[in-house]
């Protein structure tokens, strides 16, 4: 129910979100959006040595989304970049405490997992042909 | 505050689907502009054609097939006398989307020439927008907007001015706005245009359902709406167009049912209206939608826009009553349909029709296909409460309490 979803933490990072804004110099920038219900997220990497060194989003929506944003550029900064394409939609969703979603709301919450993919597989084509086809092969959608 | 006079509560009962729960409480069915429940006399209308008279229609001579084909035609009689427009004036189409396609290829394709206007407004739903501009990049029109005011009614000035310049040959709007719930003078709209002989289109997806809509009264020349949004069951849609134009469209489909003779490299065509329906139509579902049209005119549509008005007055002045509450379009519920569009301080529409379905209670969030006005509005998205003849005042104190609960839920 809606007092499970909408807790303190959601809201907080809803209204204060972290590492929001534009990156200067961003290695890799990636857009999406969900067409259903018009979550846009985009999200800048910078990268030194293989290792996520800053990371910022912008984007506008529902509290699941932006929070979902803000809280995976979190779990992700500092972190060496390889790990996204392991990262899971359950690891995710636990991440943010959000477990028990419906099939139209899990959408909201896994748009940014899906934009920072996708990300990490345009740095890798752009900056390191060779192991980007098998980071690419290797790495699931969520 | 007007009294109504339609029974809700007794007509509810003619509704199976009202005996669903939502996460155990009773299903509040607010998304009416969306689509509509339907009464048992529909659903049985359709297994009783699939039972009794299924076979194909116009064409064999068997005795199933021409009761089939009687009932289907009835269907048409029906629907002409709803709207006070003769039998072969309706066209049957899938939705309304179909109709104004239909009208945008088999007309305005082949009567409209490069730099034509073609005047729309900010309100209109997509399917009355990317027709237009699908035509303008294959013949060259040009799409203009006429402009809404802050309290979402039309900017009537700029459409007399655009309809007066001589450069505008076909107007497109919609009746009332499934967003802004407002309702335009279309009648003093279409007495302008045809003073400067340009014909007029007019998208009654919202109106023909919730209001009286008299095609002669009008003077409409083309009218399209869509049965699901009236009881009816989806996947028929209404084309009216005035005689003269449908005489000298052509057609649409090519196709049986839609021709007179076929040779090996010409065909004659069928007669109106029966050359714009090729290939077998949705027959079970017309027949279905002649029981809903039944089902509304017993009801009595002045006694239904009655209904919306008082619903809808009781509902803005308790949302109204709400500080974080914003309201967009017209105020007084007699300028309006009911259809409430609102958004509730910093929550995003989709995550309070999550908190509302917590409550059983059945709202839209989104664009609602109308993402032009969105832009106008200038917010992404809505929330929107639309209602039917079975809503109660009841219905929309639950509603009202869900936004209170949203407010709690958000620390408002």
């Amino acid at each position: 129910m809606s007092d499970d979803i909408y807790r303190e933490i959601i809201l907080d990072h809803y209204r204060n979100p972290r590492n929001k804004g534009k990156l200067e110099n961003a290695d890799v920038t990636v857009h999406d959006s969900n067409p259903l219900c018009g979550d846009e997220i985009d999200i800048h990497l910078k990268v030194d040595g293989g290792v996520i060194s800053d990371v910022k989003f912008e984007g506008k929506g529902c509290a699941i989304s932006q929070a979902s944003a803000s809280m995976l550029t979190e779990l992700v900064m500092g972190k060496d970049l390889k790990i996204v394409k392991d990262l899971k939609k359950e690891e995710i969703l636990e991440n943010i405490g959000l477990t028990n979603l419906g099939p139209a709301r899990i959408k909201c919450a896994l748009l940014s997992l899906k934009v920072l993919k996708v990300g990490m597989v345009k740095y890798y084509s752009e900056n390191d042909p060779q192991s980007a086809e098998q980071i690419s092969s290797e790495s699931s959608l969520y | 505050m007007q009294r109504s006079i339609v029974n809700s509560y007794e007509l509810r009962n003619d509704f199976p689907i009202f005996r669903k729960k939502i996460n155990g409480k009773d299903l509040v069915y607010l998304d009416n502009a969306s689509t509509t429940q339907k009464p048992y006399t529909v659903i049985e209308s359709i297994t009783d054609f699939y039972s009794n008279y299924n076979s194909n229609i116009h064409r064999a001579v068997y005795q199933l097939a021409e009761e089939a084909t009687k009932m289907y035609e009835q269907s048409r009689e029906k629907i002409a006398n709803f709207i006070n427009a003769r039998p072969e004036e309706i066209i049957f189409t899938r939705n309304t989307t179909e109709s104004i396609n239909l009208i945008a290829h088999s007309w305005a394709r082949l009567n409209l020439k490069k730099d034509d206007g073609v005047a729309i407004t900010e309100i209109e739903h997509h399917s009355n927008i990317v027709p237009w501009q699908i035509l303008s990049q294959e013949i060259g029109t040009r799409l203009e907007y006429v402009g809404i005011d802050e309290n979402g009614f039309l900017d009537l000035e700029h459409m007399i001015e655009l309809i007066s310049s001589k450069k505008i040959k076909l107007v497109s709007l919609s009746h009332m706005s499934n967003v802004l719930g407002t309702i335009v003078p279309i009648e003093r709209i279409i007495r302008i245009a045809h003073a400067n002989g340009i014909p007029v289109i007019v998208d009654g997806a919202q109106s023909v359902p919730h209001m009286p809509v008299n095609v002669k009264n009008m003077d409409c020349d083309f009218l399209v709406f869509s049965a699901h949004k009236m009881l009816g069951p989806t996947g028929v849609g209404v084309l009216y167009a005035k005689k003269e134009y449908l005489d000298k469209m052509k057609p649409f489909l090519g196709g049986g049912d839609m021709i007179k003779e076929v040779f090996k490299f010409h065909t004659n065509y069928n007669e109106v209206p029966y050359k714009f329906e090729a290939g077998t139509p949705n027959i079970a579902d017309v027949v279905g939608f002649g029981a809903a049209i039944e089902y509304l005119e017993k009801i009595g549509m002045e006694n239904i826009r009655k209904h919306e008005i008082y619903l809808t007055d009781y509902a803005l002045e308790s949302m109204l009553s709400l500080k974080y509450v914003t309201i967009y379009g017209p105020r007084d519920p007699k300028d309006r349909g009911g259809v409430i569009s609102f958004n509730i301080a910093d929550i995003h529409p989709h995550d309070l029709a999550t908190i509302m379905n917590d409550h059983g209670i059945a709202i839209r969030s989104g664009h609602h296909c109308a993402q032009v006005l969105m832009q106008r509005l200038d917010v992404p998205a809505t929330s929107r409460a639309s209602f039917y003849i079975y809503n109660t005042k009841e219905e929309i104190d639950k509603f009202v309490n869900a936004i209170k609960e949203a407010g709690r839920i958000f620390k408002i």
